[in-house]
This record gives C-alpha cells, structure tokens and sequence, in this order.
C-alpha cells in the first residue's frame, strides 16, 4: 500500500498527504523518509494532496518544524490531524 | 556512445550547445517589429522581443548589455543578427557577441527607416542560416555541459520528490566536471542559513550571505507587504499546500541536492569563472526572468522542476519539465518530460528519479525537443534593477 502521507523528519509537526482521497475520519499512514520509520494519524479534517497533516498537537504561537527546521509559526491551536495550512500558520518572515 | 556523452555543437571559442538557432536579437523595445519581420522573412531563424532597451543607465543599462550579449553568445545560437534603433549600442551587443568568434552582423533603424533595415537583415540572415544548417552534431561529455536548475509552480510534492530529483542529478554530474546553476534570491529566505553552509569556502558563504542581505536591505524591506502580495508563496503555490515562504525555501533548496556544494556567486547574466561547479546566480524567484539570465550566464540546458506545473520556455535554453505531483502529471501531460510521481508511492527511488532525468537530459542534448520546445513556448524576460531615465 503506498502511504497517505510523507514526512521529511521525525521531528516534524506535520506531514505532507500525497493521496488525492485523504477524508476526515480516515486512519492515514505516513512514511517519515529520514528514519524509514511508519507513523499513523487520524484525520480530522478533508486534506487535499499536497496540503499539511498536523502530526500532533500544536498549540498558537509554537514553531512549526518541517525539514527539520523551523518554517513558520502557528496562529491558531491545532489539533493532531487537522489540516494544517494559511488558515493556522504564519510565516515569522513577511 | 558512452553513458556521460552526448551529440552537441563546438562553437568557434570550443564551447559546447545542443541547440544550433540563428537568433535576430532586438536592442531595444522600438527594434521588435524589424527582428519579426526578418525571422517572417526568413526560415530557420527566431526573433527574441522583449520590453526594454532605452533610456536605461547605470547597473540596470549594464545588465541589459550583458543579458542581452550573453544570450547571444550562448553556445545554444550559431550566428545573431542585432537590430537596433541607432547603430552606437547597437554596435556594442555585436562587438560583445563577436569576442565568442560567431557570426553576427548589426543593423540599425535610424537613417535607414523599417523596411531598408529589415531588407538588409534579411539577406545576411539567410547567409547564416545556410552557414548554420551545414554545422554538424560532435561526441561531446557531461564536463562540457552547463546546466542550470529553477523550480516554478512549487508545492509540497516540489520538496518531496522533484527538487530531490534535480538534487540527485546535480550530485551526479558534480563529480564529472559539470558547470550547474541555481538562483532564486527571495526563495531562499527562512533557509539562508542553511544555504551559506553549503559554500565550498567561506568566502563563497560570506558572498552568499552578502548578496542575499542586500537584496533583502534594497528590495524587500522597503516594500514589503504581508506574504508579499501573494507572491512569495504564489496562489498556486498556497493551492498546491506549501504555507509559508520558508517552508518553499527548504523545499528549494532540495535542488542542490545532499553533499554538491556551490564554488562561487554570480551577478545576474554573469558567466561563471571559478572552473567547474555548482553556482549561486542572484536572481529573481521569477521563472522566466530567472532562466533568462542563466541562459545569458551560457547555460545550455535547463531543468524545471513544477508542482501545480508552470508552463515556462526559453528561446535559447531548453527547459526540461518534471513533476511529482500525480495530478499535474494527469492533467498537464503534455507540459511534462519526466513524470517522478512514482517516488511519492514509494514505486520509485531517488536515485532512480535522478537516472531518469540524467537519461532525459541527454536525450534532450542529443536533440529531442522539449515539452516546452514543442508548445512554443518562448519566455524571454529582460530584468530590470529600476525604473528608465
């Protein structure tokens, strides 16, 4: 079965949905790239491909790590598979 | 024909192209009409207008020389005709074209009237187009090859899988002796750091972080806006899920792959002259303006990793389109060279992702026309620093 979702890092808040029928409700399977690992998240919300799945809970104003490394800030609390996007994170640069 | 060669064209400085066109080159914005009307005129020959050309000064008149000489003398064209509205800066793009030993010939507008000038062109273009048409394909090899990388259109499967593929390729082709390029200024911000640990020497880290301070210093802060206006991401960047401008700057930055670290940073347009390597070109995030002055840098081949698939050509330069993303791949087939979706559902490596867009590339070099080729299209965009006199 090929993953729902990828993950750069094994520190990252949030991983990247690579199919194109990630529902709300779905039990999602990630591959994290960097360690080879498996991580399974429920999803809360309809995450388009391409579009951010929280991997855990993320409360407003924590740093956002993606490649490791810190890409943004979020504005708003989320919840571990909520789609996480322009709607609840901000970049720290402009 | 060993794995690394390929069939290209040796130009009179010993330089190597795997293109062979005959360009009709305007100075400026007024010379447009003449340089379509000679390549009407005459078969074979491409004419490349662009917006800009007059009452230019300072940095912004020099890097409009230098564009506009470089694209000349890529080893991509064999002969140029220069058509400009008077014959003094006319004269100084032939004169600079000239230093690589190719055929080119200027003509100018002013005493002369459209029709005299195009008549004129015509005639000597069609002595460059026999001349170009005879020249032969030779064995050349990777070392010889210049190749310059820009992403467009970026999503998350951009750093996932297609930018790791264009990383994959470079750290293959570094170690054979090849001259590779990436730029994108404003597209490396929120990664900056990282990117100036991946110089060779401190110096060239130093230089990096000089020219990306500037540009921040001269251009952003004091015109800045949230997102900067939905440029930085783009809207389709945001559609495709990337949130944030660092998060595209990581993903960028996967294009100069894992362990390739880049010898030297170069102006807008300027060729590179530390010997063999991966170099940083200060340049627009902009897919067109950026390939256009890599093209003018003497670049031959361009490879365009897209996620919600920019459409982007060049006159000079072949621009290879990869994708990761399934549904770009779908439904934008015909735009799209290499198809590394595959990496995404774990059906492909990336190592084998990067054998199959090395094979593309030299396919392309040999002569199969692009996606981009084939749909005509075309960008040439001029980079202007700041508004004419």
């Amino acid at each position: 079965m090929p993953p729902h979702f990828l993950v750069h890092n094994v520190e990252d808040s949030a991983g990247v949905v690579v199919v194109e029928d990630a529902k709300a409700g779905m039990e999602l399977e990630g591959w994290v790239m960097d360690t080879n690992g498996t991580v399974h998240v429920t999803a809360l919300d309809d995450i388009p491909i391409g579009h951010k799945v929280a991997l855990k809970d993320i409360a407003n104003g924590e740093t956002i790590l993606k490649y490791g490394h810190d890409i943004g800030k979020a504005i708003a609390d989320i919840k571990q598979g909520g789609h996480v996007h322009v709607h609840n994170v901000k970049t720290k640069r402009w | 024909m060993s794995q690394h060669k390929f069939m290209g064209y040796r130009r009179e400085n010993g330089r190597v192209g795997i293109r062979n066109h005959v360009v009709i080159l305007p100075l400026d914005d007024l010379s447009n009409a003449a340089c379509e009307a000679v390549a009407n005129n005459i078969k074979g020959t491409m004419a490349i207008p662009h917006a800009y050309g007059r009452l230019q000064f300072g940095a912004d008149l020099e890097l409009h020389f230098r564009t506009l000489i470089g694209t000349g003398s890529n080893p991509n064209v064999a002969a140029v005709i220069v058509i400009g509205i008077e014959p003094g800066w006319t004269g100084r793009v032939v004169d600079g074209i000239a230093r690589t030993g190719k055929p080119v010939e200027g003509f100018a507008i002013e005493r002369n009237g459209d029709l005299k000038t195009i008549e004129a062109a015509s005639r000597k273009a069609k002595e460059f187009v026999h001349q170009a048409s005879e020249k032969q394909r030779e064995e050349a090899d990777m070392s010889e090859l210049r190749v310059s990388v820009k992403c467009g259109e970026s999503d998350t499967t951009s750093g996932l899988a297609s930018n790791p593929t264009v990383g994959n390729f470079i750290d293959k082709v570094d170690p054979l002796g090849a001259y590779t390029c990436f730029g994108e200024t404003s597209e490396i911000t929120g990664a900056e750091m990282v990117c100036k640990t991946r110089a060779k020497t401190p110096e060239a880290g130093e230089k990096f972080m000089r020219t990306w301070e500037a540009y921040m210093d001269e251009v952003i802060e004091p015109h800045k806006t949230s997102d900067l206006s939905d440029s930085q991401p783009t809207k389709g960047n945001i559609a495709g899920g990337l949130t944030t401008i660092e998060e595209k700057a990581f993903g960028n930055l996967e294009k100069i792959g894992k362990k390739t670290q880049f010898v030297d940073v170069l102006e807008p347009a300027e060729e590179p002259s530390a010997g063999p390597g991966l170099y940083f070109m200060d340049t627009s995030s902009a897919a067109a303006e950026c390939v256009t002055l890599q093209a003018a840098a003497g670049f031959v081949v361009h490879l365009f990793p897209t996620g919600q698939g920019n459409v982007i050509g060049n006159p000079i330069e072949p621009v290879i389109k990869l994708t990761a993303n399934p549904r770009t791949a779908r439904e934008m087939a015909e735009h799209i060279d290499v198809d590394v979706s595959g990496i995404l559902r774990r059906e492909m490596t990336l190592d084998e992702a990067g054998d199959k867009l090395i094979e593309m590339t030299l396919r392309t070099c040999n002569g199969r026309l692009t996606a981009a080729e084939a749909l005509g299209h075309r960008e040439f965009v001029l980079t202007k620093l700041y508004r004419s006199a």
